[in-house]
C-alpha cells in the first residue's frame, strides 16, 4: 500500500479546555490498531497533548478549531496537528532548561522539548497563516 | 472538561496530596494551593501520589516547578510516588527529577523524606 493510500482518521478540535484529551482517545485506538504497545502510545498520547494545547494557546486562531490527521501507514503512524493561527518560527524557540526557569516568571514552554523528545520525528511548516506539526511514530 | 480533586493528609512531617484525574493546569494549581496552604503552617516535606494521574500536561507539570522553586527557599523536600512510566518520563525530560525525587511507594517516600 502505497502513503497516498495509507488509511487517514480526521478529527476536528474546537478550542475549548481538555478538547486534547478527545486526540488521544483517538490516537489509542489508532496504536492498538497498529500494535504499537503501551510505551509508545503513551509517548504518541503525550506528545499529541502538548502539540494541540500548544496549537490551542499559541495560535491565536480565527478559525476556533485545530485539525488532527492520523495516517496509518504499514510501519509508521504520522501525526498533523494544523492551526490557521499566525505561525511561529520554530529556530527562534529557546530549548527550556528547568535551572533557568528557577527564578523565571516563565515556568511553561515545554511543549516542543517534549513532542521532540517522545516522538521518531518532528517536522514544522509555518507560515503567517497558520502552522502544522508533522509528527512520526515508528513500529 | 476534566475533574480534578486531591486529597490531603499528613504522616507525621510529611504532608501526603492525592490527586485524581487529568494533571494539567486546573490541577497543578489545586496541588500549589495545597503545598502552599500547608507551607504557610510551616511545613516543608511534600508526597504527591499520581497514582490517579496517569494523564498530565507540560503546563501542569510547569507548576510543580514553581513548588520546588518555593521548597528550595526554606530548605524543603517534594518527592511523588506510583508515577505512570509516561509521566516519570516527562519528569525526566523536563529535569524534575533533578531537584525533586521519584518514589515507587508510599513507604519508600515517607523513608526518603525522613
Amino acid at each position: 500500500m502505497s502513503p497516498k493510500d495509507a488509511p487517514k482518521v480526521e478529527l476536528t478540535l474546537p478550542i475549548i479546555p481538555d478538547m486534547e484529551l478527545a486526540a488521544t482517545q483517538t490516537a489509542e485506538v489508532i496504536a492498538k490498531h497498529m500494535n504499537l504497545g503501551e510505551e509508545k502510545t503513551a509517548e504518541i498520547s503525550m506528545a499529541l497533548i502538548e502539540a494541540t494545547i500548544n496549537a490551542f494557546e499559541h495560535s491565536e486562531s480565527g478559525a476556533g478549531n485545530v485539525e488532527i490527521h492520523f495516517v496509518i501507514q504499514a510501519d509508521t503512524l504520522v501525526i498533523k496537528v494544523t492551526d490557521k493561527g499566525k505561525g511561529f518560527d520554530p529556530s527562534k524557540v529557546k530549548i527550556p532548561n528547568i535551572k533557568e526557569k528557577f527564578g523565571s516568571d516563565h515556568k511553561r514552554g515545554w511543549g516542543l522539548k517534549l513532542i521532540q523528545e517522545l516522538m521518531d520525528t518532528v517536522e514544522f511548516e509555518s507560515t503567517s497563516e497558520g502552522t502544522t506539526v508533522t509528527m512520526t511514530k515508528k513500529k | 472538561m476534566s475533574d480534578f480533586s486531591l486529597n490531603v493528609r499528613e504522616e507525621g512531617d510529611v504532608i501526603i496530596i492525592e490527586t485524581n484525574g487529568y494533571l494539567n493546569n486546573v490541577g497543578g494549581e489545586k496541588v500549589s494551593e495545597a503545598c502552599y496552604e500547608k507551607m504557610e503552617t510551616g511545613k516543608k516535606r511534600f508526597l504527591i501520589n499520581l497514582g490517579n494521574s496517569k494523564v498530565v500536561n507540560s503546563i501542569g507539570v510547569s507548576i510543580l516547578i514553581e513548588i520546588i522553586e518555593k521548597l528550595q527557599d526554606v530548605d524543603g523536600k517534594l518527592g511523588y510516588y506510583n508515577l505512570a512510566p509516561i509521566v516519570e518520563k516527562t519528569f525526566n525530560i523536563m529535569g524534575l527529577t533533578k531537584y525533586s525525587t521519584v518514589y515507587y511507594s508510599e513507604a519508600e517516600g515517607l523513608e526518603g523524606m525522613a
